[in-house]
């Protein structure tokens, strides 16, 4: 199973959970298992035509996957996927 | 020409200078920098006091605000004495306490789509301290537009990201997050809270940054993004690449001009004319504290969470977090009165429109939250 890291602002629709463990073959079946374990995530992840928002970045280990193959990007049981939404604080 | 350190400068510097990374020629081009810090805030200060410590030589600085209580947890360069004073003046008194050789330069401004390219025309470098996301495109596309690089922190609550953008050939913010997210969507410090030192070791990080592009030394965080996650003391980096659109030859297929900042991120203007009050929707803490007294039929809710309501609270609210009222909703009866409230009336209000969703009829807002409640019922109830 793939491990994904929630990010601080998206853990309150994660039941709390700073990281959550999911399986899948692709990076897009696990994001559709981990929001259907926690469907709060949904409308945060993805737009109304089920895209992901161009806000939320998911990297699988250190690259964004809009520069692999984007939800279709192949995942191994030993890969770390991260959701990394912009965050604007600094006051 | 490189500017000579006077005997003075050597001495304060002398740690620096028996560093072969930096050594004398370093320090002068430390003294010749120009760096402007946008934001004299939780990033900006420790930012600001490391800077003018370094020995940069000219440092500007783009604040409007003003010193308050809340800001002293995070934001060191100023004190509890500067209370109420404008954060430029503070800001500027500190770093030439620090090192009196820094030539300040004080922009009392809000950097805006007209003044952006005047402001940061005479700074090499420029580095983003602000906290919304209007001003994070502005300072991207300005810094884009002028060929500068941006030495980019963020912080939200326990988490930081740091990065440099639009370095020569370098991706950029838009590269990163073509769109902002609506607005609402992502709280700020205010909202979300933020642990103190956060800003700290970002605000550090930036200014490590800021040492190694004037140096020309070390690998910099040009093309990686730093994450910072405080809670569990964890350091990562992602790998961060130039939108493939943008032509070879550094310039954006994407930044033409500044544009409308607010609009872009979806933030309506502020009308001139004032908004009409809105009777039915909205209620006045004094009119709340009024119906309390007359034991009057309805149901104050308060919408924050559990430990905010431990901070300060109103006697008879019902306590349901924002983000429990969907699937609390049974527990109340679609035909009472309600008046929702929250720390400043931003959450309450969307509760409000949770509930009028779910077909509830008499859903009103307090006006300012319980620190309008403070102010204007009870001044025992402590402001947070």
């Amino acid at each position: 199973m793939a491990k994904i890291l929630i990010p601080t602002p998206l853990r309150q629709f994660a039941g709390g959970n700073d990281a959550v463990e999911v399986s899948g073959a692709t990076v897009g079946e696990i994001l559709d298992q981990l929001t259907t374990t926690h469907p709060d995530l949904r409308k945060n992840l993805f737009n109304d035509e089920g895209k992901l928002r161009s806000f939320v970045n998911v990297y699988l280990n250190d690259e964004d996957i809009r520069y692999l193959s984007k939800t279709a990007t192949a995942a191994k049981d030993s890969d770390t996927i991260s959701i990394v939404p912009s965050i604007a604080g600094g006051r | 020409m490189l500017p000579q350190l006077t005997n003075e400068e050597v001495l304060r510097y002398s740690r620096h200078l028996i560093l072969s990374e930096v050594g004398v020629e370093g320090q002068q081009k430390l003294k010749a920098a120009k760096v402007l810090c946008i934001g004299t805030g939780g990033l900006g200060a420790p930012l600001g006091m490391y800077l003018a410590a370094a020995g940069i030589g000219t440092i500007g600085l783009v604040d409007f605000d003003v010193v308050d209580r809340t800001n002293l947890q995070r934001q060191i360069i100023h004190g509890t004495k500067d209370i109420g004073r404008k954060k430029i003046d503070s800001a500027t008194e500190t770093i030439l306490d620090i090192n009196p050789n820094v030539n300040v330069i004080k922009h009392e401004v809000a950097i805006t789509s007209e003044n952006a390219m005047d402001i940061i025309k005479d700074y090499d470098i420029v580095v983003d301290g602000t906290d919304n996301f209007p001003t994070r495109y502005l300072v991207n596309d300005a810094c884009m537009l002028a060929g500068k690089p941006n030495v980019y922190g963020s912080i939200f609550r326990f988490e930081g990201q740091s990065t440099v953008f639009t370095a020569p050939g370098g991706p950029c913010y838009r590269c990163l997050y073509p769109e902002p997210p609506p607005p609402g969507l992502v709280p700020s410090c205010a909202e979300g809270g933020v642990l103190g030192i956060l800003p700290g070791l970002i605000g550090v990080v930036q200014a490590t940054e800021v040492v190694k592009l004037i140096l020309g030394k070390g690998d910099t965080l040009v093309g990686r993004l730093m994450l910072y996650d405080a809670l569990n003391m964890r350091f990562r980096e992602l790998k961060l690449r130039r939108n493939p659109d943008c032509p070879a030859d550094g310039s954006c297929s994407v930044i033409k001009e500044l544009i409308d900042y607010q609009q872009f991120c979806g933030i309506p203007h502020q009308s001139p004319e004032p908004i009409a009050a809105m009777p039915d929707k909205e209620i006045d803490p004094v009119e709340v504290k009024t119906l309390i007294d007359q034991k009057a039929d309805f149901v104050l809710i308060d919408v924050r969470e559990p430990h905010e309501y431990q901070i300060a609270q109103i006697p008879t609210a019902k306590l349901i977090p924002l983000g429990d009222l969907p699937k609390r909703l049974s527990e109340l009866d679609p035909g009472a009165d309600y008046v929702l409230h929250c720390k400043g009336g931003v959450r309450s209000a969307k509760g409000c429109d949770v509930l009028r969703g779910a077909g509830f009829q008499k859903v009103r807002n307090m006006k300012g939250g319980i620190l309008a409640w403070s102010d204007k019922v009870d001044p025992s109830v402590p402001k947070y």
